[in-house]
C-alpha cells in the first residue's frame, strides 16, 4: 500500500504545473464553501440567536388552537389556573430547560391624553422573562433596564409616532374578557427598539398589571417562552416535551396544550432555510468542480500511461492493483486540496473577523460578523472531497486497469 | 522434459472484414535453460509468437504449453499471475517505469507483483544489480542512464523473481552494435547464472549469431532450426 502511494505521489509530482492547477481548483472550491457555510452560516445563527433570544424564546407552550389565532390575541384561549399548574410541574422537571417565562398577551389602546392608537401588550414577570428573553433588555434604548409594576415598555416607533417619553404618563384600555373596558395608567419605564417578525412591536407591562386591566379573577396566561441550556438540542427536546404535553388532556380527553419552537412561530426560519439552501448549492458546486477537475486530470494521466500499463500489467500485475495505483493518485490530489484549502479558509475566515465587517438586520444596526469555522464543516468538506476524487479517479482507473497489455505495449 | 511445446498453432488477427494470419502450423519444443532466437524479416509473425508465449495473447488455434500450463486456458487475471512467477519480459523500448529509480524499477515485480519479504527482496535486488554492472547507478531516474544500460536495468528486473522463462521482443533494436552485442553476452551469462531459459528475436544477423537455437519465421511459418556450436542444453 506505501509503495502504491510512493508512485501515486511521484507521478503527481512528475506533472507538477498540471498537479499544481488541479489542486489549485480544488482548494479554491474548498475555500470558497468554507468562508461562504461560515460566514452565512454565522449569520444565520446570529438571526436566530437574536429572535430567539430577544422576543420568541427556543419555544413556546400555549392552549391547544391559540397559534392559529395568534394574530387576534384571543383571550379565551388562554390557559387557566389549572392547567398552569399542570404546565410548570412538567416544565420543572426538564433538566434541559434553563428558565421560562409565562406571558399574557393582549391588544388595547394607547393614549397620551391627546392621541389613542392601538398596542400590543405583553404581561411578564420581568424576572423570569429576562431569564428566557435575556437579550430583551439590550433592546431598551431608552430608560431603565428593569420593568417594575406601573411601569410599561413601549416600542420605539409608538414613543415617536405619540411624542411620549420615559417619565411620561399614558394610559392603557382594554377590553376585557367578557366585553367590558377598563383602563389604567402606566408611566414609561423605557423605550424598546423595534425588532423583526412577530412581537417585535409589542409593549411589555408586569403580569399583575394586565391581570388588573383585564380584570382577571384568577391567574391566567397565553403563552410559556422557553428556554432551553443547548439551542443544538431544540429538536430533540422538542419531541421529548412534545410527548409529555400531548398527555395532558382535559375533560373531552382532547390535549390542553400546543408546543411550537421558534421555527413555527418566526417568519425568518424561511429565510434560515433559504441560507441551508443556497449552501446545500455551493457544497453541489463543489462536488462538480472537483467530480471535474479530478476525472479531467486522471483522464489525461492514463492516456499518456498507456504503455507503463502496458508493461506493468505485461510484468504480472494483477488488475486490482492498477486501478488502485490510479485511484490513490486521484486521492492523494484530493487531499492536498482538502488540505490546503482547508488551511487558506480558515485563514481568510480569521482574516474577515479582524476586518469586523458589520451589518445591519432589520432594525438591528452595527451587528459585527463573527464567522465561526465548525470542525464539523471542515471534516465534511473534507471528506467529501476526499470521497469524490476516489469516485472521480475509479472510471479512468478502472479503464487503466481493463486495458489488453499487447495493445497498451503497441501504443505510441 | 520440454518447457515450452507448441503444436500447431494458427494465429489470426481480424482487421475489420479481413482476416490476417500471422501464424500457421507453427510447432516446435523449448528445452530449459535454452538460449534461443527467433529471426526473420518484419511481419514474419516474431512478435506474434512472443505475445503468445508471453501469455499475452492466445493461439487462434493449435495448443501451446508454457511451463506446464495451456495458454489458452487462462483468464486474464490467471494469466496476469502466471506471467508474475512465470516470466520476465525484456522490451525493444526498455520500458522502465521512469518515477521509479534503477533499485526500484528491479525491485517492482518482487514488491508490487509477488509481494517478497522485505529482506528477502533486498538481497536479490542487490544480487540482480551487482550481476547486471548497475549497482554504482542504483539511485538514478531511467532518464539519468544511457540505453544500454536501461536494457540492462530490464534485464535485472526481468530477472529478479526468477522466472523459468525471459523473452525479448527485438532488445538490442534500440542499441548501437557493441552495446547490442554486450546487452545478448549479458543475457546469456545470466542464462550459464540462473539457468533461466531466454528467447529473443532479431533482425540483427551478427547478433542472431550468437543464439544457441535459431529458429526462422517467414510469413507466419516456422522453416528450419539451426543448432549452433551444439551448445544447446537439455
Ligand atoms: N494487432 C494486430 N492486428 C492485426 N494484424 C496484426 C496485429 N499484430 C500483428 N499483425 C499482423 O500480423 C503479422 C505478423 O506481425 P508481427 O508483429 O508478429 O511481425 P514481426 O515479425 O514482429 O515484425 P517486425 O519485425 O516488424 O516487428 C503482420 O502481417 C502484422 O501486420
Ligand atoms: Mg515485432
Amino acid at each position: 500500500m506505501g509503495n502504491l502511494f510512493k508512485i501515486a505521489i511521484r507521478n503527481l509530482l512528475r506533472y507538477k504545473r498540471r498537479t499544481l492547477l488541479t489542486a489549485s481548483l480544488i482548494t479554491v472550491g474548498v475555500v470558497f464553501v468554507l468562508v461562504f457555510i461560515s460566514v452565512s452560516g454565522s449569520f444565520k445563527n446570529m438571526m436566530i440567536g437574536q429572535i430567539t433570544d430577544s422576543m420568541i424564546g427556543h419555544m413556546q407552550v400555549h392552549r391547544k388552537g391559540y397559534v392559529a389565532s395568534i394574530e387576534n390575541l384571543p383571550l379565551n384561549l388562554n390557559l387557566k389556573a389549572g392547567a398552569i399548574a399542570r404546565l410548570e410541574n412538567i416544565l420543572d422537571k426538564q433538566p434541559e430547560i434553563v428558565a421560562y417565562s409565562p406571558r399574557i398577551k393582549f391588544g388595547g389602546m394607547f393614549s397620551n391624553f391627546v392621541e389613542t392608537t392601538n398596542i400590543r401588550l405583553n404581561g411578564i414577570y420581568p424576572d423570569k422573562e429576562l431569564k428566557s428573553v435575556p437579550l430583551l433588555t439590550s433592546r431598551v434604548i431608552e430608560g431603565k433596564k428593569i420593568l417594575d409594576k406601573g411601569g410599561i415598555w413601549i416600542p420605539a416607533l409608538l414613543a415617536k409616532g405619540m411624542k411620549v417619553k420615559v417619565g411620561d404618563t399614558i394610559v392603557v384600555v382594554a377590553t376585557n374578557k367578557d366585553g367590558s373596558v377598563n383602563g389604567k395608567q402606566f408611566i414609561v419605564a423605557g423605550v424598546l427598539e423595534s425588532a423583526t417578525g412577530p412581537g417585535g412591536r409589542d409593549g411589555y407591562i408586569h403580569i399583575d398589571d394586565a391581570g388588573e386591566v383585564l380584570r382577571m379573577e384568577g391567574m391566567e396566561i397565553s403563552e410559556v417562552a422557553i428556554r432551553l441550556k443547548d439551542f443544538g438540542k431544540l429538536n430533540a427536546f422538542s419531541k421529548k416535551l412534545d410527548g409529555l404535553l400531548s398527555k395532558e388532556l382535559n375533560q373531552q380527553d382532547k390535549p390542553i396544550f400546543e408546543l411550537h419552537t421558534w421555527e413555527k412561530l418566526s417568519p425568518f426560519y424561511n429565510i434560515a432555510r433559504m441560507i441551508d439552501v443556497m449552501t446545500f448549492f455551493v457544497k453541489l458546486m463543489l462536488i462538480a468542480i472537483v467530480l471535474i477537475s479530478i476525472m479531467n486530470v486522471m483522464i489525461m494521466a492514463v492516456y499518456e500511461r498507456i504503455r507503463e500499463i502496458g508493461t506493468i500489467a505485461a510484468i504480472g500485475t494483477l488488475p486490482g492493483k492498477i486501478l488502485n495505483m490510479f485511484v490513490i493518485e486521484g486521492f492523494c490530489l484530493g487531499i492536498v486540496g482538502a488540505v490546503i484549502g482547508n488551511i487558506v479558509g480558515i485563514v481568510v475566515i480569521l482574516m474577515l473577523n479582524m476586518l469586523k465587517i458589520s451589518f445591519n438586520f432589520g432594525q438591528q444596526t452595527g451587528l459585527i460578523l463573527y464567522a465561526n469555522v465548525n470542525p464539523y464543516d471542515l471534516v465534511v468538506i473534507s471528506v467529501t472531497v476526499i470521497i469524490v476524487s476516489i469516485i472521480a479517479s475509479l472510471q479512468p482507473a478502472f479503464k487503466a486497469s481493463r486495458m489488453e497489455p499487447i495493445k497498451a505495449l503497441r501504443h505510441v | 522434459m520440454s518447457l515450452i511445446k507448441a503444436e500447431n498453432i494458427k494465429k489470426d488477427y481480424q482487421v475489420g472484414e479481413l482476416i490476417i494470419t500471422a501464424l500457421d502450423r507453427v510447432s516446435f519444443e523449448i528445452a530449459p535453460a535454452s538460449f534461443v532466437s527467433f529471426v526473420g524479416p518484419s511481419g514474419s509473425g516474431k512478435t506474434t509468437l512472443l505475445n503468445l508465449i508471453g501469455c499475452l495473447d492466445k493461439p487462434t488455434k493449435g495448443t501451446l504449453k508454457v511451463a506446464g500450463a495451456d495458454v489458452a486456458s487462462l483468464d486474464r487475471k490467471e494469466s496476469a499471475a502466471f506471467r508474475g512467477t512465470n516470466i520476465g519480459f525484456i522490451f525493444q523500448d526498455f520500458n522502465l517505469i521512469p518515477v521509479l529509480t534503477v533499485y526500484e524499477n528491479i525491485e517492482y515485480p518482487l514488491l508490487m507483483v509477488q509481494n517478497t519479504p522485505a529482506v528477502e527482496r533486498e538481497k536479490r535486488v542487490m544480487a540482480l544489480l551487482e550481476a547486471v554492472g548497475m549497482i554504482e547507478q542504483k539511485d538514478k531516474y531511467p532518464d539519468q542512464i544511457s540505453g544500454g544500460q536501461k536494457q540492462r536495468v530490464a534485464i535485472a528486473r526481468a530477472l529478479v523473481t526468477n522466472p523459468k522463462l525471459v523473452l525479448a521482443d527485438e532488445p538490442t533494436a534500440n542499441l548501437d552494435h557493441k552495446t547490442a552485442y554486450m546487452v545478448i553476452e549479458l543475457m546469456k551469462k545470466m542464462r550459464d547464472e540462473f539457468r533461466t531459459t531466454f528467447i529473443f528475436s532479431t533482425h540483427d544477423q551478427k547478433i542472431v549469431g550468437e543464439a544457441e537455437i535459431i529458429f526462422t519465421l517467414e510469413d507466419g511459418n516456422l522453416l528450419d532450426r539451426h543448432l549452433e556450436g551444439g551448445k544447446q542444453n537439455g
